[in-house]
């Protein structure tokens, strides 16, 4: 009898279980992160940088060397790895809390100063791993356990736009926003991010890709509804596509 | 080699890169700038890195990545700036790594003054960050030193993976001196920890640069290799200048700056007649514990000074040395106001009794 291989799980994920829940999108962009690292032989020059938030133990899944970076200082970090090892790929892989509230100054400056590395940018509109705080992602009305009545424009102001803001900055040299919410926006975000590893390794500049993805725990939805909240009410306030390419 | 006449600043920056240092993160900040200021032009002559970072956070946590991917690195600060590295310092710490860290200390606290100070001390030999750990911490009391203790610091980095800080006051960053620069890379030591790039067929594991260690027994282990690693430094790595000692009546405690202008107030009471020894600590970590107390303990030896720019820090460490053998007395100041020699002169007659 012959047996003929129609899927493998890629190897530049380990065999370690996610520790991430049900519905959850973090396994789904591991698994496209690693396949495009993967399809591109890069994974023997690879370091990625996982932060602090749900993906802590990215570095458990990525099967490549890895750092571990203080809450939003990956970026300064993959700074100081990509300056000395230049001819490597770098990349971080940050939530919203990381990215968008403590490690702002950061991101910003690793655009600024158009550093040659790739962001992997979860913008799922909640702190997951302290249990669903308010997050500067997080939507106007949407409830959290730090906003119990709904996100307050004019106590909190208004969620913001990390894709749109990077694209301002003249270091940044590809910024696209994508989603996981549907086969279709899976199969664009795995292109997103090989786009973005491209531009890195041609020695463009500071490449990014923000990605919607659910988080049905802390949204108090099951996985079903979460992909459907998150079709319905961040789409609309984070519009998809490139926002700078050069 | 002709001496030359360096800054401070300038005299540490270049002992770095003779020393190897390839790799300079950092932040402006008085009394300091003079060293990011000096290797922006020195390290792309020699194939270097140099960043400007945004801020001293950034700078700290980029030392970190670099230092993970294998390179020799430093940083250097001056003190609310050293404070907002704590954060990659103790991450540093937690991940085993080496580096080097320069603190050209001025008063504080907050964003306090920018004339010379120690008043980092308890920040600088107590870790800093959070956490159980320890650092290397070197004092130098001039430029001379300040470069040749620069220049020593990489090789004693790597060969603990471990933070040295330098510290020094703003005296040394800002002054003036002849200087004999150390030439010739130190000794570098392999680093298969460090992540580089890997496959499964690599000849090592694949790197994990982290402090992170959640799972019991972990960090357990983590700090069981500090234990063993912070009691080899301390039987090994102990320095310290004993100071006409011979038939002192009065030993005096001092370090940095603060160990030279005691020695112009030793130099006054001996043309008196009152013989006055210094033991000045090179290392504040590992702290010259033993050679406080057996100075303090001489026959000779009435009682002690400890003289600080600062309320009395090293003064702690100074008491436990000499543990009651004879009595210790301080003179100094927080902030950046400096005992002058006269002061340590009439503090020394006040203690043996006469005018």
């Amino acid at each position: 009898m012959t047996t003929k291989v129609l899927f493998e799980k890629t190897k530049v994920l380990t065999d370690v279980p996610f520790h991430y829940c049900p519905g959850c999108g973090h396994g789904i962009v591991h698994r496209l992160v690693a396949e495009v690292i993967e399809e591109m032989g890069l994974a023997p020059t690879t370091i990625g940088v996982a932060p602090v938030g749900c993906a802590v133990f990215a570095y458990d899944y990525f099967n490549v060397d890895m750092f571990e970076a203080a809450h939003g200082r990956a970026p300064a970090v993959a700074t100081g790895i990509k300056r000395v090892q230049p001819d490597k790929c770098v990349f971080t892989y940050q939530g919203d809390g990381d990215l968008a509230s403590i490690g702002t100054a950061e991101i910003v400056h690793a655009a600024h100063r158009g550093e040659k590395i790739t962001t992997i940018f979860i913008n799922n509109a909640i702190y997951g791993m302290t249990g669903g705080q308010m997050a500067p992602t997080t939507l106007v009305g949407q409830k959290t356990t730090t906003s119990p009545k709904g996100r307050d424009k004019d106590w909190s102001g208004s969620p913001i736009r990390v894709a749109e803001m990077l694209a301002t900055i003249e270091g940044s040299a590809y910024i696209e926003r994508c989603a996981v919410n549907s086969n279709a926006n899976i199969i664009r975000t795995k292109k997103a991010i090989r786009k973005a590893f491209e531009t890195q390794m041609a020695g463009k500049g500071f490449s990014l890709i923000e990605i919607l993805s659910p988080c049905p725990t802390n949204w108090g939805q099951s996985p079903v509804e979460a992909m459907k909240w998150l079709e319905d009410n961040m789409i609309p306030y984070y519009p998809l596509g490139v926002m700078k390419e050069v | 080699m002709a001496k030359k006449l360096m800054k401070g600043c300038e005299a540490i920056a270049e002992a770095a890169v003779q020393a190897g240092c390839r790799c300079y993160f950092g932040y402006p900040i008085t009394p300091q700038t003079d060293i990011p200021e000096y290797l922006s032009a020195r390290m792309p002559e020699v194939g270097g890195v140099f960043v400007q970072a945004e801020s001293e956070i950034a700078a700290a946590n980029m030392v970190y990545g670099a230092a993970g991917a294998g390179a020799r690195v430093m940083t250097s600060s001056s003190s609310p700036g050293i404070s907002l590295k704590q954060e990659a310092l103790s991450t540093i710490a937690g991940a085993e790594l080496p580096c080097v860290v320069l603190n050209v200390m001025r008063g504080g606290p907050g964003i306090g003054g920018i004339a010379p100070s120690q008043g980092d001390y308890y920040q600088a030999t107590r870790g800093g960050g959070h956490g159980d750990y320890r650092q290397i911490v070197l004092a130098p009391a001039s430029v001379q030193e300040a470069a040749d203790i620069m220049y020593g610091s990489f090789a004693l980095a790597d060969k603990y993976r471990m933070i040295v800080m330098v510290l020094a006051d703003g005296f040394i960053g800002q002054m003036m001196e002849p200087v004999d620069l150390p030439m010739g890379a130190t000794p570098e030591v392999e680093k298969p920890w460090a992540a580089t790039g890997w496959t499964p067929e690599s000849d090592r594991p694949r790197a994990v640069i982290n402090s992170l260690y959640i799972k019991e027994p972990d960090l357990t282990k983590l700090h069981e290799r500090f234990a063993a690693r912070y009691a080899e430094i301390e039987a090994n790595e102990v320095r310290y200048e004993a100071y006409q000692l011979e038939d002192a009546e009065f030993v005096i405690y001092a370090y940095g700056t603060m160990a030279r202008i005691c020695k112009s107030a030793i130099a006054i009471l001996a043309n008196e007649g009152i013989k006055v020894g210094m033991v000045r600590p090179i290392t504040l970590w590992p702290f010259p514990t033993k050679a406080v107390y057996e100075a303090a303990a001489l026959d000779s030896v009435k009682s002690t000074l400890t003289v600080e720019i600062s309320a009395g820090q090293m003064f702690d460490d100074v008491r436990i040395g000499v543990n009651g053998v004879k009595p210790t007395e301080f003179l100094g100041y927080a902030g950046s106001k400096i005992p002058t020699v006269d002061e340590i002169v009439a503090k020394i007659k006040s203690m043996k009794g006469v005018e």
